[in-house]
């Protein structure tokens, strides 16, 4: 089956081969994958993705490689992670139906990244190249350079010189080339779109990224299936550049024009961190452009200051009435924790911002308490330790003795406090 | 002279030259010199209200010139202008 047709350009609809370019030659568009829905109708169906792996991958026919057989793919194990029924977090903030989409635990690198390299790397491959690159700022090199060392290839990454520790640790460990640039994503970002000008390599999320882009799609099909075969009325997703947030709702509308699901009117809701909120405060003020701005938040995975798809993302939300807010530094800190308290789910700082703008969401009414609501947290708190380190206290110390113990938690003898 | 870098889309504009040198003091100028030495790249950076397109990011010495002021941004001998697809990026 050839379900890639071509790469068409989203803004003139020029189309091209299906190869390693992701920028329309006339209007520098993006290009996007262009597939044989036809094709597909005909062979996918709810049985067979319920008998399909247990990862992303059971939605293969929907990801834009062209083979899917074990063998071919880098990343096999990449997504189907929990969708966890969030009782306790859902009664604080008054919901009776809230999810959480829980990629904190993706294989192997704990974010929802494993999920785009997954598609990327294995394309790569397929296109011929030996060697992977990308710009980033922590989750999309661990990933890299991960699935990079398992699938025996030559790797470069490219991250802003202010990365957390574990991060950075997390990409030396599989030993690619970690290249530290000076300056902010964005920097990192421009100079990748110029070395991938120079240098034959697949950079993940500049020249792969029609590919790339699509593996976020599985995290909408994932939700679907894991709710039932059910579309949620509500959901809240991290932004950074923008993309993840219309994938999802793109992998939603593929659902429903497959007839995967029956009705789909979920309203998609985009988070940011008032430190970088280019595409929320364009939603805010109305414009259907954004002004980029210089990143300055402790979420730095979503410190994208010229998001390339905040365009698209703005237009999503506008589609589908949904809404975009923003919370500040200490709202993440907040939001981790009451996550961390109320489901025992430790996300990063993305997650931070997620929870924070649900729960300004629910409060000023814009998600009710009857809708079914989903909520993406995209990566894991071990990796961003800086930014929660001052806000959990210290452990309580004691000598190694019952009488230490019982006296320190004022307890009594058989536990009797 | 300024020395502008050239993004592969436009390089079939620039017989393949990832590097060009140009003439003028200000973005604007540097469009229209670059036009007349390449012809159409002026119709491919703009839109016909004569707005750079929204997908395409001009960077002055490597600062975003909506950071500075737009396609007026001042120019002199020695600065380099970078031409790069906005297109990009994601974590």
């Amino acid at each position: 089956m050839t379900k890639m047709k071509a790469l068409v350009c989203r803004e003139c609809g020029k189309e091209y081969p299906t190869k390693a370019i992701h920028v329309c030659e006339l209007c520098f568009g993006p290009l996007e994958v262009k597939y044989d829905y036809d094709e597909i109708k005909k062979v996918i169906s709810r049985k067979k993705i319920e008998a399909g792996p247990h990862s992303m991958w059971r939605y293969g026919d929907l990801l834009p490689v062209e083979g899917t057989s074990s063998h071919s793919i880098i990343g096999p194990h990449a997504g189907f992670t929990p969708m966890v029924r969030a009782k306790n977090l859902g009664a604080y903030l008054g919901l009776d139906e809230l999810y959480i989409k829980n990629d904190t635990v993706n294989h192997p690198t704990l974010s929802f990244k494993d999920r785009v390299v997954s598609v990327a790397l294995t394309r790569a491959r397929e296109l011929g190249f030996e060697t992977v690159a990308c710009a980033s700022t922590g989750n999309l090199a661990n990933s890299v350079a991960a699935h990079a060392a398992a699938a025996s290839m030559q790797c470069y990454v490219f991250i802003p010189g202010d990365l957390e520790a574990a991060k950075v640790l997390g990409n030396l460990i599989y030993r690619p080339n970690v290249v530290e640039v000076d300056g902010h994503y964005d920097d990192v970002n421009r100079l990748c779109s110029e070395i991938a000008g120079e240098h034959g390599w697949a950079f993940v999320n500049i020249n792969i990224r029609p590919y790339y882009a699509e593996g976020s799609k599985t995290l909408a099909f994932e939700t679907v299936e894991q709710l039932g075969w059910r579309a949620p009325d509500q959901v809240v997703i991290p932004m950074a550049s923008g993309s993840l947030l219309t994938k999802i709702k793109k992998g939603l509308q593929e659902m429903q024009a497959l007839g995967l699901v029956d009705r789909v009117r979920t309203r998609i809701n985009g988070a940011q961190a008032e430190g970088c909120s280019p595409i929320a405060t364009a939603y805010k003020e109305g414009r259907d452009f954004f002004r980029p701005v210089k990143p300055k938040t402790i979420a730095k995975s979503l410190a994208i200051g010229n998001p390339a798809d905040g365009y698209y993302a703005l237009k999503a939300t506008a589609e589908t009435g949904g809404a975009m807010d923003m919370v500040s530094d200490e709202e993440i800190v907040e939001g981790i924790k009451l996550l961390a308290q109320t489901e025992g789910i430790f996300a990063e700082t993305a997650g931070g911002v997620t929870i924070g703008v649900l729960r300004k969401l629910v409060k000023q009414g814009t998600i009710k308490k009857s809708d079914v609501t989903v909520a993406y947290i995209t990566g894991n708190g071990l990796k961003t330790q800086e930014a929660v380190v001052d806000a959990v206290g210290r452990p309580v110390r004691i000598q190694p003795s019952l009488v230490s113990f019982e006296k320190t938690f004022k307890m009594g003898k058989n536990g009797q406090g | 002279m300024i020395k502008v870098r050239i993004p592969t889309p436009l390089r079939p504009l620039t017989k393949g030259q990832g590097e060009v040198e140009a003439k003028g003091s200000s973005i604007e100028e540097i469009i229209t010199n670059l036009d007349q030495t390449h012809p159409g790249l002026r119709g491919r950076l703009c839109d016909e209200k004569g707005e750079l397109r929204r997908f395409v990011n001009i960077y002055v010495n490597e600062e975003d010139i909506r950071f500075l002021k737009g396609k007026e941004t001042a120019l002199k001998d020695g600065d380099e202008v970078s031409i790069v697809p906005a297109i990009a990026g994601g974590r």
